[in-house]
């Protein structure tokens, strides 16, 4: 319970304070935050778009490392576990996706310009699309719990090319790409301390919220699973099966 | 190993030679895909790049269309069990590897010689590199289009689920690859390609590697 109330204080903190705190040119007060050219006022969507984005990687890294236990457990509660991880990806994914086209419309004048974090991020929804695709294709359980955490694995494996590679090899808008000149990796320098403090607790904040939504996803679930089993069985019993 | 590996692929070349299934739908998809290529450009001629792309378009989807039958003719003759008894799960990822090779190569050999007959602009200037990475680029279709056959012939054949699962797993590898292939035209040398090569040799290590090692749980379930 303390932690849900510490979770709602601090999102409530953050987002009030990335949407009210002011940008000046000469940050003095801990509450101004820096002017960065080439983003100034767009510079405020680093505090929900960056933490939807990572928490879509996270959730890609737990559905994988879920699979993989799986693979060598063959117990369903730890597909459940994956499936509830990459429920949540895809959802960060999706929000990633639009506020970043939103974003892009303001801030380079089109949608959609296939940059490589865009390209990336493109991939990775088709990614879990495929997942789902697959996993309402399979009627089986077990089948579907292995063939997809088989799909999940080698996908995985693909990830470092979109999110190493990818930027090397087409020319980038990105902040925070190889060759951006304007407005450089902002994460390091260009961010004062109150940006900073804001864009970790913000980091720290949604976090708590994945893992949080992530253990009421499994254990419903599992839950769910385990009804549907007494089910079938009272059922065989009212029918003298 | 490799023995066993090549009787199983040799198994499927001669029931290929027998019913021809594969050949003569990838023969015709060649035909049907840059038929209404050239239909739709008309009498303009597309530039390098555009030639380039469409090039691995018409290699993905033609992958698309035939690779998809390596395991789905197993489980539809009902000869899986027998597989699974007499063969290693490796073994039979490797020749069912090899027979889907060879069919790649085929395959994109035709798409090339027909390209480079029928489009103005497919004209190689360093031709050691295109060569590079045609082999490459193929080895990595090929792999990953096996495990994914796998996948597709364990959920039940789904035709349509194909496409889905591999687009995403082959992204990286076309996009470098129609990377490679504009560099080939344009007459770029090895050294300043060397970045692109890296990727499609690392990916192709990669996705082996990974296919390999996964394979024994989509097979044995």
């Amino acid at each position: 319970m303390i932690w849900k109330i510490f979770l709602f204080i601090l999102l409530v903190f953050v987002s009030i304070a990335g949407i009210a705190f002011p940008i000046v040119e000469n940050p003095n007060a801990w509450y101004q935050f820096p002017f960065i050219p080439g983003l100034e006022e767009n510079a405020k969507i680093i505090f929900f778009h960056v933490p939807t984005a990572w928490l879509t990687v996270i959730a890609f890294l737990m559905s994988t490392i879920f699979s993989f236990r799986y693979l060598r457990t063959k117990n369903l509660d730890e597909d459940a576990k994956a499936y509830a991880s990459a429920q949540l990806g895809m959802i960060f994914c999706i929000l990633a996706t639009v506020t970043g086209a939103v974003w892009a419309k303001f801030a380079w004048g089109s949608f959609w310009s296939w940059d490589p974090r865009q390209t990336s991020i493109f991939a990775i929804l088709l990614i879990y699309g495929a997942l789902f695709a697959l996993r309402s294709s399979i009627e089986s359980e077990d089948k579907r719990a292995t063939l997809s955490a088989v799909y999940s694995l080698i996908a995985f494996v693909t990830v470092p090319f979109f999110i190493f590679v990818m930027p090397r090899i087409m020319k980038g808008l990105h902040p925070g790409s190889a060759d951006d000149t304007n407005a450089g990796p902002i994460v390091d320098f260009k961010m004062n301390s109150s940006m900073q403090l804001i864009f970790f607790l913000s980091l720290i904040g949604f976090t708590i919220l994945y893992f949080w939504m992530w253990r009421v996803g499994y254990r419903s679930i599992i839950i769910k699973d385990k009804l549907d089993k007494q089910q079938i069985i009272s059922d065989k019993s009212v029918l003298g099966g | 190993m490799i023995a066993k590996a090549y009787a199983l692929f040799k198994k499927d070349f001669s029931s290929e030679l027998r019913t021809r299934y594969a050949i003569n739908s990838l023969a015709m998809f060649i035909i049907v895909a840059i038929s209404v290529i050239l239909f739709s450009i008309g009498n303009e001629t597309i530039n390098e790049s555009l030639t380039g792309g469409l090039f691995w378009v018409v290699i993905f989807f033609t992958a698309m269309s035939g690779l998809a039958r390596a395991f789905v003719s197993e489980e539809e003759r009902g000869t899986t069990l027998t597989l699974q008894l007499i063969a290693s799960p490796s073994t039979v990822f490797s020749g069912k590897l090899i027979f889907n090779l060879i069919l790649v190569f085929c395959m994109n050999l035709v798409i090339s010689l027909l390209y480079s007959a029928l489009f103005e602009n497919f004209i190689v200037q360093n031709f050691s590199l295109f060569l590079v990475t045609f082999i490459l680029g193929n080895i990595g279709l090929a792999v990953a289009s096996t495990i994914i056959a796998a996948i597709i012939a364990k959920a039940g054949a789904k035709g349509t689920l194909y496409p889905v699962l591999s687009f995403p797993i082959l992204l990286p590898l076309i996009l470098t690859c129609v990377q490679l292939t504009l560099f080939s035209f344009d007459g770029t040398s090895f050294e300043e390609a060397q970045f692109e090569l890296a990727i499609v040799v690392g990916y192709d290590v990669i996705m082996f590697t990974a296919s390999y090692m996964l394979f024994d749980f989509i097979w044995k379930d």
